[in-house]
C-alpha cells in the first residue's frame, strides 16, 4: 500500500462535483477556518445555497474567472489526510464536454476515479465520457456516487435501479472494479458520515470506499530502470542521478547503458538521506558507476532485462494542443529525460468516448484520444503502458510553440528485433514441386505506353495455355489499391516500387511466376527492388520504346495532359526515364509482340 | 504511480521535489531559486542540496529585497549561504525606489513593489527557471497553479498557455525571453512542512518560535515597529508573547500570539489551527478575493 491514495473526481457539469468535494473536505477536517468563512460569505450568480450557510461547492473552486462562469475550467488539486494516515490527493477535473484533455491530466496519476452520477437526471452522455477516459488512462478502479438523492426522497428503487444501470456501463467501459454509494452532497448524507436518511443504505460511505481502497493485482511490474536525469560532478565524484522506476536498485547489481550494450557495475547508490544498500522504486539516488562510462541526461541504466530501443511504436495520444494534429509532421518527444525528434503519423482510430469504441478519423484536434504511429530519429527505450505508467507515457512538443501538443501512452514498442521470421514447413520449393513449374519474376519496366500492359497479358495467356501458373502485377492496378495512398513524387514512386516489389516477393516464394508491368522509371528504386531477389529468380526487362513512339500511342491520354501542362509529373515529359544499364532482357517494344512473348515465355520455361 | 511500501507522505513529497531539481538542471540553463530567508524558501534550499549531493547546488540563489526586513531573518539568511557555500544575489526594492523605476506606495507596503524588481532580475541575469516556494494549499487560486508554469516574455502567467502536466513529465521548453517558474512544494500543505522541518532538523530564523515583542493592532493583525514606520498616534503598543507563521514585508506581515517555542509545539499549533498562514497573517492577501490570481497575472507569484 503506498503512503497516498489519488483519486480523479469526475462528474457531468451541474452534477454537484464541487459540492461534494467541498464536503469531503470539510468533514474530514482538511478545509481552514478562513476558506469556510468565504464560502458562507461569497455568492455566485445561479447559487441556491441561502446566506449564511457553507455553499461547499465555493470551497474547491478557485480562478476569478470560474466564479463568474460558473464553471470549472482547469485542474485543481486538493488534499486531505485520511483515517489511518494515508494523504488523500483529489485532482478535480472539470465536467463540460469540452475538456476531455483534462480529464486525461487529471486520471494520469490517479489511482481510483470517484464519478458522480445524479440521482434525477441518471447516466448521462457525460458520465460514458468521464469513465472512457479514465479507463484509456489506466484507472480501473471506480466509485460512483450516485448524488443528490434528497432530490428524489431518498428513494431506495431510484438508487437501486441507476446502480445496477451504472455498474453495466462501468463494466462495458473496462472498469474492473465498481463501488456505488448513494450520497446527497449538499446534506452530507453518506460523503463522510452515514445518513440518517437513507437507513436502507447498509452500505460503506464515501469516506469508506476511500480508506478501505487497496490497489488490486498488480500491474506487471518491469525490471529495475533509473533514468538518468542529470549526472552530478563533484570532488572526485561524478554519477547519474535519477528516480528508480520497475523494480528496486541495490549496490552490487550489474547494469547496461539501454542501447549501447556497455556493462557496468553499481558501486554506490546515494538516496536524499545518504548512502543506501538498496533503493525502492520511487527513491531519487545518484550512483557512482564501477566503471568510467559515458552516461548522459536522457540515458537509460537498466537491470538485465533492458528494454530493447524502439525507432517506431504504436500509441494512444490524447490531443492537447490548440492547433490539430498535423500527421508526418516533425514533433519533440519527451520520454522521461530522453528527447528525441518524432515524425508522428495516423491517426490509426479515435476513441468513441461515448462509448469507447474506436472509430476511424482524418485528423486529432484537442480533446481528441486517438492512436499514432510515432517514429524517432533515434531509439527510445519504452515499454507498454500496460505494464509500466512510469515508462509507458511521453508528451509530443511543438517545435515552435514549445507547447505539450500531446500526452502518449505507448500501446506497442515495436522493437525492430521483436520481427522473427515464422518458418514454415511448407516452402517455395514444395510450392514449386506441386505446381511443376520454377517461379521467377519478371519485371518489366519502361515508359508509359512502351507496350508492358500489352506485352504482360500476352505472356500471361501464353503461359496459361502452357500450364504455368502466374499472376501479373500491373502499376495501374495496384494503384487502385494497394497503393492508393501514393501519388507520383519520386519518394512515392520509390515506396510504389518498394511495395510492389515486396508482394512480387511474397508471389515468388508461393510459387508463381510474376509478370510486373511497372514504369519504376529510377535506377536506384529498381535496384533495391531486385535486391530483394536471388539473382536467378528476378529478370529485367526494359521494353524499350522511343518516347516520341509512345507519345504517338498515347493510350491513355496522359502525354496529352503532360503536354498540356496538367500532369508535371508524367514521366518522360516533367520527370526523367532512366534506362537500365544492366536489363536481362531488352525487348524492341516497336517490333511485334508476339517476338516479345516468344522470348519470355522462352526465360520462364527454362530455354531461355 | 505505483507506491513502495516504505515511503511515508513526507518521502514521497521529499522524492518529488528531488526529482523536480534535477529536472530543471538537467533541461535550462540557468535556474536560480528565490530565497529569502522564510521557512519555505529555505526548505527548498535543504532539498536543492539533498538533490545534488555531494556536489554542490549548481545555481544561485535571488533574494527581491523589499528594505523592510527583520533582522534576525537576514542574519539567518546570510549564515544559510556561507554555510554552504551558495552565491546570493540581491535586488533591492530601495535601488529601484532611489532611481525612479518604482514609486513608494502610500499605505508603504512594499510587497506588492517586488514584482518590477524580480522581473528587472530576471532579465539581466537570463533566468530561464526560477524556484519558488509556492503550494497548492495556501490558497485557492494556486490549487491549480501547474509544477512548471510559464511565463511570457513579460514575465505574466497566461491562463491559456499552461500546459497540461502529466505523470511526472514536465515540458520546461520555452521561447527565448520566456521563463519558467518552478515550484517543488506544490503538492505539500502547510503542516507537511512544519513536519518535514522537524524530521529534517532543518534550521529557521528565530521570529518562527514565539517571543517577547513590541507590538500594535492594526487590522486585526498584531505589527511591529521597523523601518516601515510603527504605530500610529490611535494604536497602543502592548508587550506580547508572539511568532511569525510567514516572513515577509514587515510592514504588512502579522504576528500571532503564541506561546509555541519549539518546532513540536509550533507543530501541534499548526495542526490545532483552524486557519491558513496566509489568511491568518498577510495583510496583501486579503486585499480582494482574487488577490492572488491579480497579482501572479502581473508576474508576482
Amino acid at each position: 500500500m503506498g503512503a497516498v491514495l489519488r483519486i480523479v473526481a469526475c462528474g457531468s457539469v451541474d452534477d454537484g462535483k464541487s459540492t461534494l468535494i467541498g464536503r469531503l473536505l470539510a468533514d474530514t477536517d482538511s478545509v481552514p477556518l478562513d476558506h469556510l468563512e468565504q464560502a458562507r460569505h461569497l455568492r455566485r450568480g445561479g447559487s441556491v445555497v441561502p446566506a449564511g450557510e457553507i455553499d461547499y461547492s465555493l470551497i474547491t473552486d478557485g480562478l476569478a474567472a470560474e466564479h463568474e462562469q460558473g464553471i470549472t475550467i482547469d485542474v485543481a488539486y486538493r488534499y486531505s489526510d485520511l483515517p489511518g494516515g494515508r494523504r488523500l490527493v483529489i485532482a478535480d477535473a472539470p465536467g463540460h464536454d469540452q475538456y476531455g484533455a483534462n480529464m486525461a491530466v487529471a486520471a494520469s496519476t490517479a489511482d481510483l476515479a470517484v464519478l458522480l452520477v445524479d440521482a434525477e437526471l441518471g447516466v448521462r452522455p457525460g458520465t460514458y465520457r468521464h469513465l472512457a477516459v479514465c479507463v484509456t488512462m489506466g484507472v480501473r478502479s471506480v466509485v460512483v456516487a450516485v448524488n443528490k438523492l434528497d432530490a428524489v426522497g431518498y428513494d431506495q428503487a431510484v438508487f437501486d435501479r441507476l446502480a445496477e444501470q451504472v455498474r453495466t456501463v462501468a463494466r462495458d467501459l473496462g472498469a474492473e472494479e465498481v463501488h456505488v454509494v448513494p450520497v446527497s452532497a449538499v446534506g452530507g448524507d453518506n460523503v463522510a458520515f452515514a445518513s440518517p436518511n437513507m437507513p436502507w443504505h447498509d452500505g460503506p460511505t464515501l469516506l469508506d470506499v476511500l480508506v478501505r481502497w487497496r490497489p488490486g493485482a498488480r500491474r506487471r511490474s518491469v525490471e529495475t530502470r533509473l533514468p538518468v536525469q542529470y549526472v552530478i560532478r563533484g570532488d572526485r565524484f561524478r554519477g547519474p542521478a535519477g528516480t528508480v522506476v520497475g523494480a528496486a536498485l541495490s549496490r552490487g547489481d550489474e547494469v547496461s547503458v539501454a542501447g549501447s550494450g556497455v556493462v557496468t557495475t553499481i558501486r554506490r547508490v546515494v538516496g536524499p538521506d545518504g548512502d543506501l544498500d538498496r533503493a525502492e522504486p520511487g527513491t531519487p539516488v545518484t550512483v557512482e558507476l564501477a566503471d568510467d562510462v559515458d552516461v548522459r541526461r536522457g540515458d537509460l541504466l537498466t537491470g538485465r532485462q533492458a528494454p530493447p530501443p524502439s525507432t517506431e511504436l504504436l500509441a494512444t495520444v490524447v490531443w492537447t494542443g490548440a492547433r490539430p494534429f498535423d500527421s508526418g509532421g516533425d514533433y519533440l518527444m519527451l520520454a522521461g529525460p530522453r528527447v528525441v525528434s518524432a515524425t508522428v503519423t495516423g491517426p490509426h482510430g479515435l476513441l468513441d468516448v461515448r462509448n469507447g469504441r474506436t472509430t476511424s478519423a482524418e485528423t486529432l484536434s484537442v480533446n481528441d484520444i486517438g492512436t499514432v504511429t510515432v517514429t524517432t530519429a533515434s531509439p527510445v527505450f519504452v515499454d507498454s503502458y500496460a505494464d509500466s505508467r512510469d515508462t509507458g507515457c511521453f508528451l509530443l512538443v511543438d517545435r515552435l510553440t514549445k507547447d505539450t501538443v500531446a500526452a502518449g501512452m505507448v500501446v506497442a514498442p515495436q522493437h525492430p528485433g521483436d520481427v522473427v521470421p515464422q518458418d514454415y514447413a511448407v516452402d517455395r520449393a514444395s510450392r514449386e514441386r506441386l505446381k511443376g513449374q520454377r517461379a521467377k519474376v519478371l519485371w518489366l519496366t519502361g515508359l508509359s505506353g512502351a507496350g508492358k500492359s500489352t506485352i504482360a497479358d500476352a505472356v500471361e495467356r501464353r503461359l496459361r495455355a502452357l500450364g504455368v501458373h502466374t499472376y501479373v502485377l500491373d502499376g495501374d492496378n495496384v494503384r487502385g489499391g494497394l497503393n492508393a495512398d501514393l501519388g507520383f513524387a519520386p519518394g512515392d514512386r520509390a515506396e510504389n516500387v518498394r511495395r510492389v516489389a515486396e508482394v512480387a516477393r511474397l508471389m515468388l516464394d508461393a510459387g508463381l511466376v510474376v509478370v510486373v508491368a511497372l514504369v519504376s522509371p529510377f535506377r536506384a528504386d529498381r535496384a533495391a527492388a531486385r535486391a530483394l531477389f536471388a539473382p536467378e529468380d528476378f529478370v529485367e526487362v526494359w521494353v524499350d520504346t522511343p518516347l516520341a513512339e509512345c507519345v504517338r500511342r498515347d493510350p491513355k491520354g496522359l502525354y496529352a495532359k503532360a503536354n498540356a501542362g496538367v500532369l508535371a509529373t508524367m514521366t518522360g515529359i516533367g520527370q526523367d526515364y532512366e534506362p537500365p544499364t544492366a536489363a536481362e532482357v531488352v525487348l524492341d517494344g516497336t517490333a511485334s509482340t508476339a517476338a516479345s512473348v516468344a522470348r519470355l515465355t522462352a526465360i520462364v520455361t527454362d530455354r531461355g | 504511480m505505483s507506491a513502495p511500501t516504505q515511503q511515508t507522505t513526507l518521502d514521497r513529497l521529499e522524492s518529488e521535489a528531488i526529482h523536480i531539481f534535477r529536472e530543471v538542471a538537467g533541461e535550462f540553463d540557468r535556474p536560480v531559486i528565490l530565497f529569502s530567508g522564510g521557512k519555505d524558501s529555505t526548505l527548498l534550499v535543504h532539498l536543492a542540496i539533498k538533490a545534488f549531493w555531494p556536489a554542490p547546488v549548481p545555481f544561485p540563489l535571488l533574494h527581491v529585497d523589499t528594505g523592510h526586513n527583520f533582522d534576525e531573518v537576514i542574519e539567518f539568511r546570510d549564515e544559510v549561504v556561507a554555510q554552504h557555500g551558495l552565491r546570493l544575489e540581491v535586488a533591492k526594492v530601495q535601488d529601484w525606489i532611489d532611481d525612479g523605476r518604482l514609486q513608494e506606495r502610500p499605505d508603504g507596503t512594499r510587497n506588492p513593489l517586488q514584482t518590477v524588481p524580480l522581473l528587472d532580475s530576471i532579465t539581466s541575469h537570463k533566468y530561464d527557471a526560477v524556484f519558488g516556494g509556492g503550494r497548492r494549499d495556501e490558497e485557492r487560486a494556486r490549487a491549480k497553479e501547474r509544477i512548471f508554469s510559464l511565463r511570457n516574455a513579460f514575465g505574466q502567467w497566461e491562463p491559456r498557455r499552461q500546459r497540461p502536466e502529466l505523470w511526472n513529465l514536465y515540458n520546461g521548453r520555452h521561447r527565448a525571453g520566456e521563463h519558467v517558474r518552478v515550484f517543488p512544494l506544490s503538492n505539500w500543505t502547510e503542516l507537511d512542512v512544519w513536519n518535514y522541518i522537524e524530521r529534517e532538523g532543518i534550521e529557521l530564523p528565530s521570529i518562527y518560535y514565539s517571543h517577547q515583542r513590541d507590538v500594535y493592532l492594526r487590522d486585526g493583525m498584531w505589527l511591529t515597529e521597523g523601518p516601515w514606520g510603527g504605530p500610529r498616534p490611535e494604536e497602543t503598543v502592548l508587550h506580547k508573547t508572539i511568532r511569525y507563521r510567514t516572513v515577509g514585508d514587515g510592514s504588512c506581515t502579522g504576528a500571532v500570539e503564541s506561546e509555541a517555542s519549539d518546532i513540536r509545539e509550533v507543530i501541534a499549533e499548526v495542526a490545532a489551527s483552524r486557519l491558513t498562514e496566509r489568511g491568518a497573517t498577510r495583510a496583501d492577501d486579503r486585499l480582494s478575493e482574487a488577490a492572488m490570481e491579480d497579482r501572479k497575472r502581473e508576474g508576482y507569484f
